[in-house]
């Protein structure tokens, strides 16, 4: 199990470990669940309350269908841990952010310096999603 | 047109930036090639056949002077003193190092330009009408539409890692002129009864091994929401497009297999939902672009008249001009296909002087056509007969828009590492051959692919051409009836496939059975769809 190497939260993080979305739905009691890419996030709604970690899991970096889930956890209203793992490269964590991820477990650990340079980036951003970010248009009209 | 403020160009400073380091973390190591990949795809570089390809976004096609005497520059700097335009209204240099390409990039922030999102499995430059801003019949100019889904697309953080690339064309008028429903997303502008303007949507549409014609989803979305419901379209795309077999993995596989109105039902589902999340940009951004696609100061009382008396200056004002909304004004196109060229090669030197030319002629304009020309939009017609002769005398005078020898052709296996036949003699080949015949021929829509993906859009051809690899021999399989503008059609299989003299031999049997068979005003498709393949396939084949 890859370290987190990144975590921009202040609570602790969950000790317990993350269960497939299948056993999820049978054990009342858990806290923490792994989405895989063929996963719906949107099965997840209706436990949002009981859960404080989801881990994303990128099989390989191309497939993109965690970006969606995040997002859908977060316009739902999720707010707790969203954890991306699995193949989490450095020139893809700043999107990830912006979909609400908050935590990366990288199989291969990350540069720190690189990733430090990633996040920073892009001082400002075109769409808006539930990142908090103000996109560039409305700084251009107040 | 379009001028960036603060943001954009911090943007596109920001990527050269980012790129740099990622081409020093490559260089030194740090990543691997197939790491690198991605990245450097993203910023529109392909490793082909003998060096880098660097493919730069020309956004909707527009272009300033300046930003296409920098092209000019570009290719002579860094590359062999060519460019090639593309059939995305883009431009590609392929002779590019690795180590060079940043330095490019840097160049091109210089002028507001940049090659972001140019390949890759995200959102490519949104194409439009060449004509957009001078048609006659436009609704309104759709570049304010698609500038804005520019901005939208630009780094989108969920639609990044799509299961396949996803274009995007927008029109304002019922003629079509960018082969809008051969798109992933076409969106045609509207305006309904009310007298409101909103977006039609096409989805699903493609050409590649797989052709298929978008259906239209949704007739009319309300202008102030179709950022919202493009979103809804990408994200169920994102989530459910099949990323098990790449060469299924385009939106119109999706489309289809679900069917239109389940994808359809799907969308309006996501699009409700993603309306709660108030994504859609301010009307205020919309208006602010649109005020920098205002028409140029015209001026007015001018006369139509044109003095025809050089026949060859008649010739190309018929061929390759277009009436301009304007009294007194005419967009003209210039061919990138002189007899025998390859077909959307310019050299440094005359990307330069067209840039010049839009300067002194057309309001600082210039326009890249998908069918790999380029377009002045707003000349005077007073002004005509000197812009011709300046064109003429620097190989930029051909008069054969919409000829037979307006040829699209993809790069093939001359550069392409995907391609299995080349397609850049076969153009040259058969725009010699039919050279004499082909102001009596008339309108004729040859293009030409290297490959089953279909970068030629050989699909769409009223002749189209498909180069195959049969057992390590380049072999040319000829399509007819295929159309891209608002009457879209796929172009169909005569029958099996001819080495590459025999192919330009078959395009003559079937220009010469045309010919001998038209009846009047027909052009060759309109031939082709009265009297159908069988008496085509005979005269080819018999």
């Amino acid at each position: 199990m890859a370290e987190v190497q990144f975590r921009f939260r202040g609570d602790e993080p969950v000790a317990d470990p993350a269960v497939t979305v299948d056993s999820f739905g049978e054990q009342s009691n858990a806290s923490a669940v792994r989405l895989e890419p063929g996963d719906d996030a949107r099965d997840l709604l209706p436990h949002l309350d009981r859960l404080q970690l989801i881990e994303v899991n990128f099989p390989v970096f191309g497939d993109g269908r965690g970006y969606s889930a995040a997002r859908i956890l977060r316009e739902a209203g999720y707010d707790g841990e969203l954890r991306a793992v699995g193949e989490v490269l450095v020139d893809q964590i700043a999107f990830m952010r912006r979909c609400g991820f908050d935590a990366f477990a990288p199989e291969v650990p990350l540069d720190p310096a690189d990733a430090e340079a990633a996040f920073a980036r892009y001082d400002h951003v075109y769409q808006p999603t539930t990142d908090g970010r103000a996109p560039i248009w409305n700084l251009r009209h107040g | 047109m379009y001028k960036y403020d603060t943001y954009d160009q911090a943007m596109v400073d920001a990527r050269v930036e980012e790129f740099r380091d990622q081409v020093r973390r490559r260089l030194e190591g740090h990543i691997t090639e197939d790491q690198f990949k991605p990245l450097r795809l993203m910023n529109g570089l392909y490793l082909q056949l003998h060096a880098y390809m660097l493919r730069v976004a020309i956004p909707y096609g527009t272009l300033s002077s300046a930003q296409m005497r920098m092209l000019g520059d570009i290719a002579d700097k860094y590359d062999r003193g060519y460019g090639h335009f593309t059939t995305r209204q883009n431009i590609q240099y392929n002779w590019i190092k690795l180590e060079d390409a940043p330095d490019i990039l840097a160049d091109l922030a210089s002028v507001e330009m940049h090659a972001i999102q140019t390949s890759g499995n995200c959102i490519r430059n949104t194409t439009s009408d060449q004509y957009a801003g001078a048609a006659a019949d436009e609704v309104v100019d759709p570049r304010p539409y698609a500038e804005l889904i520019r901005q939208w697309s630009t780094f989108h953080p969920e639609f990044s890692f799509l299961p396949r690339k996803f274009k995007m064309a927008v029109i304002a008028s019922d003629i079509d002129r960018a082969a809008m429903k051969l798109h992933d997303i076409g969106i045609q502008i509207v305006k309904n009864e009310a007298g409101e303007i909103g977006a039609a949507f096409y989805v699903g549409g493609g050409m590649g091994r797989t052709p298929m014609i978008a259906p239209c989803i949704n007739p009319f979305v309300p202008i102030d929401q179709f950022i919202t419901y493009s979103e809804a379209c990408l994200r169920v795309y994102n989530r459910h497009g099949r990323r098990d077999n790449k060469y299924k993995a385009r939106i119109k596989i999706l489309v289809h297999e679900l069917g239109k109105d389940e994808y359809t039902r799907q969308v309006e589902e996501e699009f409700a939902h993603l309306l709660t999340q108030n994504i859609e940009p301010p009307l205020a951004e919309l208006e602010r672009i649109k005020a920098m696609f205002a028409d140029p100061p015209f001026e007015t009382g001018l006369s139509d008249e044109l003095d025809r008396s050089d026949p060859d200056f008649a010739l190309w004002v018929d061929n390759n001009c277009l009436a301009h909304k304007q009294p007194g004004y005419i967009a003209a196109t210039i061919s990138l296909k002189p007899v025998g060229g390859i077909p959307g090669d310019a050299t440094g030197e005359q990307i330069r002087l067209m840039g010049d030319l839009a300067k002194q002629y057309s309001f600082d304009e210039l326009r890249v056509t998908h069918a790999q020309n380029i377009v002045l939009p707003h000349v005077k017609k007073a002004d005509l007969y000197a812009l011709w002769q300046v064109l003429d005398a620097n190989g930029l005078g051909t008069a054969n828009l919409d000829l037979v020898g307006d040829i699209i052709a993809c790069p093939g296996l001359d550069y392409c590492s995907l391609a299995n036949a080349r397609s850049i003699p076969v153009a040259q080949k058969i725009s010699q051959r039919l050279a004499g015949q082909a102001q009596q021929i008339g309108e004729l829509k040859l293009k030409i692919s290297g490959c089953i993906n279909a970068c030629g859009h050989h699909h769409a051809g009223h002749i189209g051409i498909l180069g195959v690899d049969k057992k390590g021999v380049e072999n040319y399989q000829l399509l007819l009836g295929g159309c891209e503008g608002a009457d879209t059609s796929l172009g169909q299989i005569t029958g099996p496939g001819f080495d590459e003299d025999g192919i330009v031999d078959a395009v003559e049997k079937a220009t010469s059975f045309y010919l001998s068979q038209r009846q009047d005003g027909e052009r060759f498709l309109d031939t082709y769809r009265r009297i159908g393949m069988p008496a085509f396939k005979e005269a080819i084949y018999g």
